[in-house]
């Protein structure tokens, strides 16, 4: 079913713990409110360097996957 | 209480009754596990060493509690890592769990042939008790004195003079070497105005060890946010006795004193482990964590090991085990600066090492911290976006960090290696610790560790008789005057004389070995040079480089 599954879910990090660390540092000394604008930016840049509307499509659904979750059972 | 503390007697050292100060070649301060396992490798190699320890008894309360494969591997070559083993509680699984969820579950060693497993959860005292049973059996070489207080140091450019104070009054000592084994509030490093370089935090966490029957596997749980208790976090160990470590996540604000009230610890024990439960409470404590060592772990003639030289968080185990590794390290270059056999800059290789290691660790233990305890509301949301993902999809899952488990320094960049001059299959490196395997010998199914004891030892490959040129090779560099011990392992078995074989094919394996391979190993295990064919003049090149000469 890969056809349909366009985007890499699989460990692609040499160092896990080295990009996440440098992930947190970016926000060093940040607001909340400027950290959200670095990190719109981040995922813009991303974004673009993909390139590919299927993979993003993919990764927007997953990264809303949990609230939709919780919001059904929320509702139940 | 499930362990009884023994009390250790004082007795009167014939030092306290000289007339000038006794000079000794080393004194250690603290009789924790690294100043024990110093101690006994030093013990090994027939160097004297004389332990002041303040108090009469070991340290209270469980403290460190997981022992990695590699500190296991030490203290057997120093003759108590099976008795660790079998007291210990064997693990290697670890579950992570986000709120009720678990969302991931990881396996620490999940290849065969090892003697030892990746960890063991043991009390510290335990492991203090076993050392100082062993110190005994080597008195000839290790004068334990108890309720000897380091109190006073004067540092000189070719030893140290000490005051130590005893319940009949201090008296002096002089040594060539002090080694600083005294702790996180070490005596040592406040005396001679040593800082510590780092970050400390402000969390606090509260530990409470337990003894209670449970049925429950012995596997790590680490909850993220969880829902049984107002915690941040929380980890439940088995330990041997029935004993449990739980460790909550408690914030910066929390009420230290009102926290270790029974009620209130007995209300989190019973929201992890069921209303039920009636355990007994065994130690309980709040704590706060930095993550910071000294500049130099040496002082002219002042060493520094383990937790007066580095601190780090709890998380990964890398305290006691990090600690363990500083010991096996300094023990054969001190004795080797103390027979002349090396200049005193091999010493120097002590601090650059465990320095490395102490960053190393230090980097480690961060980085969980970051991710157990989010400093900032952007790090809690990375956080949580990791662990909400990580159930369902497998690339989140190597970002969760509940602690990275020690695992031996490799000292890649040692100036005491010898570049390698080939290409080579596999994770060993120059600067890495021997990796165990399984090998047939006269005696039976061995393991290759327990064949390297305490010595350059030069480990050969091959799949005939060694020629008479060869031996005669060999016996050259067990007669150097640094030793090195030859030993040949048999790709195959029925090769004639060859004693030790590769009997699983695990040696060949782990060190890419075919006919002719060499390795040159440390006294402390850690390869320092290899090639893939014997060459005498490049081995004694390679000694003379892992010793400063």
């Amino acid at each position: 079913m890969s056809f349909i599954m366009p985007l890499n879910l699989d460990p692609k990090f040499d160092d896990p713990d080295g990009f996440y660390n440098e992930l947190i540092r970016m926000h060093d000394d940040l607001s909340e409110s400027k950290s959200r604008e670095v990190n719109a930016r981040l995922i813009l840049l991303l974004a673009n360097h993909i390139g590919d509307r299927a993979v993003l499509s993919e990764a927007m659904r997953i990264a809303r996957e949990p609230l939709d979750h919780q919001t059904r059972f929320d509702s139940l | 209480m499930s362990y009884e503390y023994p009390e250790f007697e004082y007795q009167r050292s014939p030092d306290q009754d000289a007339a000038s100060p006794v000079r000794h070649p080393v004194v250690i301060a603290g009789v924790g596990p690294v100043g024990l396992t110093l101690a006994i490798d030093l013990a090994l190699k027939q160097v004297p060493v004389v332990l002041l320890e303040a108090l009469n008894t070991i340290s209270d309360g469980s403290r460190a509690i997981c022992f990695a494969k590699r500190t296991l591997e030490v203290c057997e070559r120093l003759g108590m890592g099976r008795r660790l083993l079998d007291k210990g509680v064997t693990w290697k699984t670890g579950k992570v769990f986000f709120g009720d969820d678990p969302v991931f579950e990881f396996d620490l060693l999940p290849e065969d042939g090892h003697q030892f497993p990746a960890f063991i959860n043991l009390q510290q005292y335990y492991m203090e008790l076993y050392g100082i049973d062993r110190a005994l059996e080597l008195e000839e070489f290790i004068d334990l004195r108890w309720s000897n207080e380091l109190q006073g140091i004067d540092p000189g450019a070719d030893g140290a003079r000490l005051t130590v104070g005893t319940p009949e009054g201090s008296y002096q000592l002089d040594c060539d070497w002090l080694i600083a084994a005294d702790g996180a509030r070490s005596f040592c490093r406040k005396t001679l105005g040593l800082e510590f370089e780092g970050r400390t935090f402000d969390d606090q966490f509260l530990i409470a060890d337990i003894k209670t029957k449970a049925d429950l596997p012995p596997v790590r749980r680490f909850w993220f946010a969880p829902t049984f208790t107002d915690a941040a976090s929380a980890l439940l160990h088995m330990q041997p006795d029935d004993v449990w470590r739980l460790d909550f996540q408690i914030g910066p604000e929390a009420d230290a004193e009102e926290e270790m009230r029974t009620d209130n610890v007995m209300r989190r024990v019973r929201g992890m482990l069921g209303a039920e439960i009636d355990p007994e409470l065994e130690w309980i404590s709040v704590y706060r964590f930095q993550s910071r060592r000294i500049r130099d772990f040496r002082h002219e003639r002042v060493l520094f090991v383990g937790d007066s030289a580095h601190q780090v968080s709890p998380f990964g185990a890398r305290g006691a085990n990090s600690g363990i590794q500083d010991a096996e390290n300094l023990a054969w270059k001190l004795q080797l600066v103390l027979k002349e056999l090396a200049p005193e800059t091999l010493l120097d290789s002590y601090n650059a090492e465990r320095s490395y290691a102490a960053d190393e660790n230090i980097r480690h233990s961060t980085q969980s911290t970051d991710f157990i305890a989010p400093k900032s509301a952007v790090s809690l949301a990375f956080r949580n976006a990791v662990l909400s993902l990580a159930k369902d999809h497998k690339f989140a899952r190597p970002l969760i960090n509940s602690g990275r488990l020690s695992t031996p320094t490799i000292h890649r960049e040692s100036s005491l290696n010898t570049a390698d001059g080939e290409s080579w299959f596999g994770k060993l490196l120059p600067g890495a610790p021997a990796v165990d395997a399984p090998v047939q010998t006269q005696d039976g199914e061995g393991w290759l560790l327990d064949l390297l004891k305490g010595e350059f030892t030069l480990l050969y490959f091959t799949d005939t008789s060694v020629p008479e040129t060869l031996q005669q090779d060999f016996r050259r560099l067990h007669e150097n005057t640094i030793p090195v011990q030859p030993l040949v392992l048999g790709l195959n078995s029925g090769i004639a004389e060859i004693r030790v074989f590769d009997s699983q094919g695990f040696v060949a394996q782990r060190y890419d070995a075919q006919v002719g391979t060499t390795y040159l190993l440390r006294p402390d295990q850690h390869v320092t040079a290899r090639w893939k064919r014997f060459d005498l003049g490049v081995i004694r090149d390679a000694l003379n480089t892992a010793t400063c000469n």
